[in-house]
């Protein structure tokens, strides 16, 4: 079956090198990449071919001068996580026929990561934020005789597994909407691993790490777009992990932050008139009394005013609010 | 650059950072040398688990037995009792660093069976073993602080007076060529499964640690063994774990028959590797096969057991083949998976060449033998990882800092920038391996015979030649990964050629050597293992043999 298939070329070289002869495998002009651009390549698969088969066969018998990297070509090694078709994923895990629009698949380096050379990109951003969060066992004391294993339960080490079947692709990382615009967000992977460690009954930091994940650039961070979760071809599901420390940081008292304030501000005014009071929602956040964060968020407030995209002023509860109210008496917890 | 350490380890995966975190803990300056970044090792790929007898039923010498009767009396004893003895210490180990091993009702580490074990004693975690060892072996490095030339293709080592005092890496984000000097060097570079299509191995299993250090003077022992997996994904060749038959499942012919009954009639599917994969190659070839495959059964297990303990080949088997493994058999064959022999080490990991270790799958202990028991790799990578990371920062403490190689620096830049100015002929780097990839697989793999081994030494002195004009199809400096495969293939072309040397001359069948003229062992004129030493480059390297270390188990007949 044909695949045409769009490469992001990218090369700051840009030198030109001998092309091949005309009828020999390697297409004229070859290894002749300027900085940037996009180059088609047709190749000849089974149906069932993946991404990175076309990738290797281009390497391979059409343009030796497409850099990729990839290993294992089976999901385990986490090499080959790229943009295809506007998204990151890992090449050997696409199906072709799957991501083939409008005739063709277009494939490219994630614009959210410095490029090197065509699909290869700087991971520095994504492992600085993985060392960011400790990823290794502060090992809880006394550390068991070198012949003895802590005694946990299966079900406390199962429950982490879906953490450390991460493969660092980055594929969550690359989509991710929050580390797009704040590149001191610790990002998915990072937290989804930091979960690792405090679900953990043998680490002694779970409340340290707690604290630390609560701090600006942490879990709260995060804005819920669910794009980890759908891009994560592991299913590590990082957004719920980040759910999840959220609740037991709140739980271990880590509330003076904008994030819990947010979530509880959030909260308040459902139970309160069972929809969000947007206009209290900002200042709730940032804290009452913290004037020069209220300070700082009046720019915002004053160009959403011009843009006529105040609330309104006064809020009204909808009808039949006291049912929500029973709602939140009835799952009980903070917001009771 | 030339930057100083006083050890360099070429390779990322379990054995080289086992091996780095020994001598960094041990006050070495330690700094590892990979050419993917870490976490891309082929150790990830590990599924099913590592063995210990850790149990109160169990003992090393239960282990250790079915080691040397799983390589068929080719392993050195002495070795093996080394490995099994610290098999559960260097386990519990990796549990005190945070693997999340697999429990039983009590909450002590739980085992399930593997092949060619007289007891449940692999340990593991899901069908992610390796990957989950490896993952905590990294994050160790990152605390520890050890130096990572990350992305850094090793090209040559640095030999002075003897001594190997180095290795000259490209660092491929730049393209350019450093010179690294070091007191010791280990090599822990991994398999070579390019060498053969198809392989389970990874893209980048190019042998490159055997030939560095064939070409530095260390000799290459049992590079003959080269091991087919009985169970290798219909297709891609993908691996599917030996733990699927472990957690009960069945091989059966196109009958619907459990055919080990005749081959293994005791252990059936847990048979070793070896005798399994020879077993499937009789029915396939015998006309009971299925398009060249075999099926593994696992639907009786049920979809909890599946999940949860294979969760990942239940996944591969989905996305490559559109097969779910809980309602249908997965076809599979025997398939290259795993490379016995290698550089020739001691016990502590030391080869015969002063200052150059080596350990994990590119070395030869020899605690595999002739066949290699499934889930005693990883155990290898992380106990000769340790034992030679001890040795070599021991090593680098007595001895002086190594300096000079500027000339070999120049003399490598001059070879990588005449490979880089090499004109296009028509020869391609991939289609020349491919050739030679088949070729090893149709006459030095699971069968082999005089007439085929002479075939195949011939066709690799046509592949050399053809070798001479790969032109490298980039000549852009940065991430030039058309010169690292030229220079790759160019590794596997010397593993290639010491294993056809060494099947060549073993006339015998034993172990992952099978030879079609020779069926069976002969202990009195084989018992020994093959030696290989380059003596100069194109001439026939020097073949000798040494005895077998045996030091409590007397050869046996070998049945399962």
């Amino acid at each position: 079956m044909q695949f045409t298939i769009e490469v992001g070329r990218y090369n700051t070289e840009g030198r030109y090198a001998d092309a091949a002869r005309p009828g020999e495998p390697f297409p004229a002009p070859w290894n002749a990449s300027p900085v940037r651009r996009y180059q088609t390549y047709t190749v000849d698969l089974p149906e069932h071919a993946v991404v990175l088969d076309a990738l290797i066969a281009i390497r391979e018998y059409q343009d030796p001068s497409l850099a990729v990297r990839c290993a294992c070509r089976s999901a385990i090694c986490g090499s080959c996580a790229m943009w295809i078709n506007g998204h990151a994923n890992l090449a050997c895990k696409s199906k072709l026929a799957a991501f083939t629009k409008d005739g063709k698949t277009r494939v490219e380096s994630p614009p959210s990561m410095p490029i090197i050379r065509d699909l290869v990109c700087d991971m520095k951003p994504f492992w600085d934020k993985h060392l960011a969060v400790r990823p290794w066992l502060e090992n809880k004391q006394p550390v068991p005789p070198p012949n003895q294993e802590y005694r946990v339960p299966n079900a406390a080490m199962e429950e982490l597994i879906q953490e450390v079947s991460c493969i660092s692709c980055g594929a969550c990382v690359m989509d991710c909407e929050s580390f797009a615009v704040n590149p001191d967000f610790l990002g998915p992977q990072a937290l989804a691993q930091a979960y690792r460690y405090v679900g953990d009954p043998r680490d002694a930091q779970t409340k340290e790490r707690l604290g630390e994940l609560s701090k600006e650039g942490g879990i709260w961070d995060c804005t819920h777009c669910f794009e980890c979760v759908q891009q994560c071809p592991k299913g590590v599901a990082p957004l719920d992990q980040i759910l999840k420390l959220r609740k037991m940081a709140v739980d271990a008292g880590y509330t003076h932050n904008a994030g819990t304030r947010h979530a509880d501000a959030f909260a308040e005014s459902v139970r309160h008139s069972g929809r969000l009071n947007e206009l209290t929602l900002m200042p709730k956040s940032t804290g009452l009394f913290n004037i020069v964060g209220q300070l700082k968020t009046l720019p915002s407030a004053i160009n959403m005013a011009r843009a006529g995209k105040l609330p309104p002023l006064i809020h009204k509860s909808i009808p039949g609010v006291e049912r929500i109210r029973k709602i939140f008496e009835r799952v009980g917890g903070r917001f009771k | 650059m030339i930057a100083d350490h006083d050890v360099i380890v070429l390779g990322a995966g379990l054995a080289g950072m086992r091996a780095a975190l020994e001598a960094a803990r041990l006050g070495a300056d330690v700094a590892i040398v990979t050419k993917v970044h870490p976490i891309r090792s082929h150790s990830s790929a590990a599924q099913g688990g590592i063995n210990a007898a850790i149990g109160e039923n169990d003992s090393w010498e239960s282990h250790a037995f079915d080691t040397v009767k799983g390589s068929d009396y080719l392993a050195d004893q002495d070795a093996v009792e080394v490995m099994c003895r610290e098999a559960p210490q260097d386990i519990i180990e990796f549990e005190h660093m945070g693997v999340i091993f697999y429990r039983n009702d009590d909450g002590k580490l739980g085992t399930r069976a593997f092949g060619g074990a007289s007891q449940a004693r692999t340990y593991f975690v899901g069908d992610i073993t390796g990957q989950a060892l490896l993952v905590t072996l990294y994050d160790q490095i990152l605390k520890a602080g050890v130096k990572v030339y990350e992305e850094w293709f090793a090209t040559k080592l640095y030999m002075d007076e003897g001594a190997c005092r180095g290795a000259v890496a490209l660092e491929m984000v730049t393209g350019e060529l450093h010179l690294l000097r070091a007191k010791a060097v280990i090599v822990a570079s991994g398999g070579l499964g390019r060498l053969y299509e198809p392989s389970t191995n990874a893209l980048i299993c190019t042998g490159d640690g055997y030939s560095l250090a064939y070409r530095a003077g260390a000799p290459l022992m049992d590079m003959a063994m080269v091991q087919y997996h009985p169970t290798t994904l219909a297709g891609s060749g993908f691996l599917m774990t030996e733990a699927a038959r472990g957690e009960g499942a069945y091989l059966l012919n196109s009958l619907g028959e459990r055919f080990m009954k005749k081959y293994a009639p005791t252990k059936m599917e847990l048979a070793a590797r070896d005798v399994t994969s020879r077993a499937e190659a009789t029915e396939i070839a015998e006309g009971r096969g299925i398009d060249g495959n075999v099926l593994l059964d696992l639907r009786h297990l049920g979809p909890d057991v599946i999940l949860k303990k294979l969760p990942q080949i239940h996944e591969m088997a989905l996305d490559y083949l559109d097969i779910d493994m809980i309602k249908e058999p997965v076809p599979v064959r025997p398939g290259m998976h795993y490379q016995m022999g290698g550089v020739r080490t001691d016990v502590e990991g030391a080869t015969a060449i002063a200052g150059l270790y080596a350990a994990g799958e590119v070395a030869c202990v020899s605690v595999h033998g002739g066949n290699r028991l499934g889930a005693n790799s990883l155990l290898d990578t992380i106990i000769f990882g340790r034992r030679s990371g001890r040795a070599s920062a021991g090593y680098a403490k007595g001895t002086l800092p190594s300096s000079g190689g500027e000339e070999l620096l120049r003399s490598e830049q001059q070879r990588l920038e005449g490979l880089l100015a090499r004109p296009y002929t028509g020869e391609t780097c991939a289609g020349l391996r491919l050739e030679l990839a088949t070729m090893m697989d149709a006459k030095v793999g699971l069968y082999r015979s005089d007439a085929g081994l002479h075939e195949a030494l011939e066709a690799l002195r046509g592949f050399r030649k053809r070798y001479e004009n790969v032109a490298v199809g980039d000549k852009s400096r940065i991430f030039n990964q058309a010169l690292t495969f030229v220079l790759e293939l160019g590794y596997l072309l010397d593993c290639g050629e010491a294993i056809i040397r060494d099947a060549l001359v073993r006339k015998e069948s034993r172990g992952a050597h099978t030879h079609i003229d020779y069926p069976e062992r002969n202990d009195r004129d084989w018992l020994k293992h093959t030696v290989l030493t380059l003596r100069r480059d194109g001439e026939e390297p020097e073949i000798s043999h040494v005895p077998v270390t045996i030091t409590r188990w007397q050869p046996e007949v070998r049945t399962y």
